[in-house]
């Protein structure tokens, strides 16, 4: 059967039709010859009896109708993968550009995946600690969770993501977390940021990274973090290891992705994303998760930078539905220098009920956490009604609870960049901030834990 | 059967010719892998096809092949306990054949072939049967009879019924019907998905669907065989009230669909219902529970299918005579899922680019529950209570599947993401939310709880009105400008709240409420809030009643395990009248001072 065309009948934009097919399987890989050798890849995106829509993988600068021979492949995309990945920096197409040797693969794996079947899934619940109080004490991340960091232009997401790939560990497993780095349409500063971080930590060896960066072909963003969890899967799931996976920046992913439905004239969703966008994301998302008997686990960490930090705007809102909670990044605190600036409202781990605990953390913990909320939401009203009424307009116990707002931030959230707070730190600044409260107020701890964990100096 | 042509792939819509014998909504085979698929669109010589898995490797000429029937489910032993997908195959099976990961064409039947089940018939040779008709039983776990029915549209004469060990396959009994048609009854049925199955006459709602959850019982209550949504912003808490039910409301079947949501939440379920008692028998809570999981990440088009895979189960289990309760979580994802669909076949789009038929076709979904007369004999009622959490983009209630859901369910909590950022759950709005079944339920919380059930609710409702009026005054000139009347209904709404509408779903007593220790628990509100009006009247200051110690015993009676409930209570309520009665007593001297 013949399987390569010079039929090329239209190129626009990330979109390619060839003409006179035959034998053209949806979904399959397709090469395109340029007139000086050159190759470029995409996909097969729709067959209509002899017309192939193809999506590119790559830039289609180069292309031409006359002189670029199209071939269909006959499978799927794929990714090279053995141990070798390790230590190596790739393209966000997956080509080495840390000029080392090719990937000598022991074999090839789809880079689509398929839905892990859940009955095989095993749930989510053991601790990692981060060693950074708003993420442990208030948002517990657990092995195998997907949560990712909304934050916004100029915010220091990226510092907060290297911190936790330095300091992430299994309480009890000596064992460090492998990195697999994916990088959508970042700038070179930040790409270099990571990678000199890894490098500082000495974990670059234990990291496999795939950039685009932001001058680099739009279009090669659909591939790069289908790459990353390819590559994730293998580390996890064959070679038992614990795998971060950080993602940066699904925002420019997901314009990527509104590229390629605008140049096919799909019918465009809420602010011209396509419809089925939640369907496209969940399939790079739910690519997180621990399997029934294997040893490994693939924990997610993906930022996203929110247009006009607008929460409802399609891309936090698709992936807050998907992932298993999120953290909000506030610029008022990050104004206000306090790192890490989380907006502790609105952050949420969904899986933090079965990390926490007796035997896991502590068994004061749910209940510390669900009063900090409670004392900081609190906190946060008063401080808005006093900034219109005045301090004087507040009853005795809504100004300790304003002190207590203020405290909770510069003591709880605020910490230092190179420091790696132990769980049992964190329960204690926690503690000693309740301590500010008065005991009848402490509702949503038990008793027995407040007779043993309430600082003594101030119990009377 | 005519063997069709693809000519066609685009995503999971397939279009083929040839196919000159396909009616609408049959299923067909897709590909040489055999991929399942349905006829959704007929025009011409073109049919178009949704197909069930992933439809990567098909292109034209590839073949595809009829069944001439449509998407139908089996239903009979072993549906229970099980997981299923979008389309009704058996995802334990799956992975015990082909491990962790779903591959494209894989193929398993919905109910064991293997497994043998002890058939006892109530019915006899001879005996007239027609369908719905009851004619044996098979214990199918130790929660569950599973009644075996003659299928709709059989009747006749019991010709040869059997008792024994039987496989779903085997013959159990024959009818000899009108004409002389023989009719071989197995355990297993099948019933085509998108047709309800019949029922004898619907009755009106009276009963309360008990869900151990105190707002949802107190304030929104939902009647057995009703319907009612969970629309809400990501977080808000949908999937966690709707586990909460699936766990804790008090059906005899539980039907739960994972509809384009988390791989994990099902997995929670099947790791934790297996460990979960049942509050009244003690037996394991998977053993009235059936899960279809077709996740946001699983194919689109099965998703489409899970709804009604789902709410099919639950008819049938329905007929038996159960009250069954249904759970789709979310019905956004169905409904996204149509979209889709639609918009592969370049149809017109409507709102959102949602299909025109979106509507109509939340309607009939909904339209399946209900409480009934079931089809056959015995005469039995039964009900089906159909519970959908809602998606909306950006937490905006005005999209077309909320709106379009609003106009059918009569019950609609509404969950508010401020209320889940200071963690307040579950965080039904009680201002928004309402439930159309008060009115008809109040004979039955009189009865079945206490006279003053209805009126507690009434004003418990009234002060949290109360309470957002005041909160505006509040944030105009502060709360230290109230009457003290006021400031004493400010604390008993925040009680009212924080004490009682607010349920943690992870602690181990407070999960789960009885109506017995809802009554109570709001009495001691209730006695607080009268002693405290009468201290008033008295002359007491305000501050002196918030600042009372009993107020946190009040606060923790939740935590207050049913089983120590009665006593514990008559000590808290012992104490709120003491503390009243000090501070009364202490009034006079006080008062005297403070004037001087
Ligand atoms: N009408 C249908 N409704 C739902 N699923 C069906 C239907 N027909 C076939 N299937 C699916 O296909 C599987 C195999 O069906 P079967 O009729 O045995 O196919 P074949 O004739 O190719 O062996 C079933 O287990 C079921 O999952
Ligand atoms: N009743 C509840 N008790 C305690 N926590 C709850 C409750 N309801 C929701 N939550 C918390 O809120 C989180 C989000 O709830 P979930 O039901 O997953 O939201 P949604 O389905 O609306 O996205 C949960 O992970 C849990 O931490
Ligand atoms: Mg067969
Ligand atoms: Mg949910």
């Amino acid at each position: 059967m013949q399987r390569e065309y010079t039929s090329i009948a239209e190129i626009a934009g990330p979109i390619m039709i060839v003409e006179g097919v035959s034998g053209a399987k949806y979904d399959e890989l397709v090469e395109i010859e340029l007139a000086g050798g050159e190759i470029r890849r995409g996909r097969v995106l729709e067959v209509d009896r002899d017309k192939a829509v193809i999506q590119l993988f790559e830039a289609a600068q180069g292309l031409n109708l006359r002189q670029s021979r199209v071939r269909f492949l006959g499978k799927v995309m794929e990714l090279g993968v053995s141990e070798d990945l390790l230590g190596r920096v790739f393209d966000g197409a997956g080509r080495p550009i840390d000029g080392g040797p090719p990937i000598i693969p022991e074999k090839k794996l789809p880079i689509s995946g398929e839905p892990l079947n859940p009955y095989s899934r095993d749930y989510p619940n053991e601790f990692i600690q981060t060693g950074i109080s708003g993420i442990d004490g208030l948002n517990t991340l657990v092995l195998g969770q997907k949560l990712p960091i909304f934050s916004g232009a100029g915010l220091p997401h990226n510092q907060i993501a290297a911190q936790i790939a330095r300091q992430a560990k299994v309480l009890g497993e000596a064992e460090e977390f492998s990195v697999v780095f994916g990088a959508m349409g970042i700038t070179f500063e930040e790409a270099n940021f990571f990678i000199t971080d890894l490098r500082k930590t000495g974990a670059l060896e234990r990291a496999v990274m795939f950039i685009n960066l932001a001058d680099d072909p739009v279009i090669e963003r659909i591939t790069t973090p289908r790459l990353v969890l390819t590559c994730a899967e293998y580390l996890a799931f064959e070679r038992d290891m614990h795998v971060l996976v950080i993602l940066t920046d699904m925002t420019n992913y997901a314009e990527a992705l509104r590229e390629v439905s605008a140049a096919r004239k799909e019918v465009p969703g809420r602010r011209g994303y396509p419809g089925y966008m939640y369907t496209d994301l969940s399939t790079i998302y739910e690519r997180a998760g621990r399997i029934k008997g294997k040893k490994g686990s693939i924990t997610q960490m993906p930022i996203l930078t929110m247009p006009q930090d607008d929460k409802t705007h399609p891309i936090p809102d698709l992936t807050g539905y998907i992932t298993e909670g999120q953290l909000f990044l506030s610029r008022e605190l990050h104004r206000k220098g306090i790192y890490p600036p989380f907006d502790v409202l609105p952050c949420l781990s969904r899986l933090k009920d079965k990390g926490i605990g007796p035997g896991k953390t502590r068994e004061d913990h749910a209940g510390v956490l669900n009063q900090l909320y409670a004392a900081y939401a609190r906190g946060v009203d008063v401080r808005e009604m006093a900034a219109i009424l005045g301090e004087a307009a507040l009853s005795k116990i809504d100004r300790v609870y304003m002190r207590f707002a203020d405290e909770f931030e510069r003591r709880f959230i605020q910490q230092g960049e190179y420091e790696d707070r132990t769980i049992m730190e964190t329960l204690t600044i926690g503690w000693e901030l309740l301590s500010m409260l008065p005991r009848g107020e402490l509702k949503r701890v038990r008793d027995e834990f407040i007779e043993k964990y309430l600082p003594k100096s101030v119990r009377e | 059967m005519a063997i069709g042509r693809i000519v066609k792939v685009a995503g999971p819509l397939v279009v083929a010719e040839g196919l000159t014998d396909a009616k609408m909504y049959d299923v067909v085979r897709v590909g040489k892998e055999r991929l399942v698929g349905e006829v959704i669109v007929l025009d011409g010589d073109l049919a178009s096809i949704q197909v069930y898995e992933e439809t990567g490797g098909l292109g034209p000429g590839d073949p595809v092949e009829g069944t001439g029937e449509p998407l139908s489910v089996e239903l009979g032993p072993g549906l229970i306990g099980s997981i299923y997908d979008g389309i009704q195959r058996p995802l334990e099976a799956i992975q015990q054949r082909w491990g962790a990961y779903i591959r494209r064409g894989v193929e398993a039947a919905a109910l064991s072939r293997t497994t043998k089940w002890r058939f006892t018939p109530t019915a006899k040779k001879g005996d007239a049967v027609s369908e719905g008709d009851i004619i044996g039983a098979v214990q199918e776990t130790t929660l569950v009879v599973h009644k075996i029915m003659v299928p709709p549209g059989i009747s006749g004469t019991l010709e040869e019924i059997r008792a024994g060990e039987f496989t779903v396959e085997e013959t159990i009994a024959i009818v000899r019907g009108a004409q002389g048609k023989r009719h071989e009854l197995k355990l297993r049925q099948r019933w085509p998905v998108r047709k309800a199955r019949p029922y004898r006459e619907k009755l009106p709602s009276e009963e309360l669907l008990t869900t151990g959850q105190r707002i949802v019982d107190t304030l929104f209550p939902i009647a057995k065989g009703g319907t009612a949504c969970v629309p809400g912003p990501f977080g808000s808490g949908k999937t966690v009230i709707q586990h909460q039910l699936a766990k804790w409301a008090d059906a005899d079947i539980i039907v739960f669909v994972g509809c384009g949501e988390r791989g994990n939440e099902m997995t929670d379920v099947l790791m934790e219902f297996p460990e979960l008692e049942d509050p009244k028998t003690g037996e394991p809570l998977m053993k009235r529970t059936v899960l279809i999981a077709n996740t946001s990440n699983m194919p689109v088009a099965a998703r489409e299918a899970s709804v009604y895979t789902g709410i099919t189960i639950a008819e049938y289990f329905r007929d038996m005579g159960y009250s069954v309760a249904l759970m789709a979580d979310s019905t956004s994802r169905w409904a996204e899922a149509m979209r889709e669909i639609s918009g592969r076949l370049e149809e017109m789009p409507g709102e959102e680019g949602y299909p025109a038929y979106l509507g109509s076709r939340i309607a009939d979904f909904y339209a399946r529950a209900g409480r009934v007369v079931c089809l056959g004999k015995p005469e039995r009622q039964a009900s089906l209570s159909a519970i959908g959490a809602v998606s909306p983009p950006g937490g905006d209630l005005s999209e077309p599947v909320t709106q379009n859901t609003l106009r059918l369910v009569k019950v609609f909590w509404g969950l508010d993401d401020k209320l889940a950022y200071r963690r307040h759950f579950p965080a039904i709005n009680w201002l928004m939310s309402y439930s159309l079944y008060s009115e008809d339920l109040a004979p039955y919380f009189e009865q079945r709880v206490g006279p003053e059930w209805n009126e507690l609710r009434r004003e418990f409702m009234k002060l949290l009105q109360i309470e957002a009026e005041l909160e505006e005054i509040v944030r105009l000139v502060g709360v230290e400008a109230l009457s003290p009347s006021d400031r004493l209904k400010l604390e008993v709404a925040r009680s009212i709240r924080e004490d009682y509408l607010m349920q943690s779903a992870f602690d181990d007593v407070d999960t789960y409420t009885s109506l017995k220790k809802q009554f109570k628990m709001m009495q001691l509100i209730k006695a607080f809030y009268e002693m405290g009006q009468r201290a008033l009247e008295q002359g007491i200051d305000i501050h002196q009643i918030i600042e009372l110690p009993v107020r946190e015993r009040i606060a923790k009676a939740k935590f207050i395990p049913e089983s120590e409930f009665d006593a514990r209570w008559q000590e808290i309520l012992n104490e709120i009248t003491q503390s009243f009665e000090q501070v009364m007593a202490k009034a006079g001297g006080a008062y005297a001072e403070r004037v001087h």
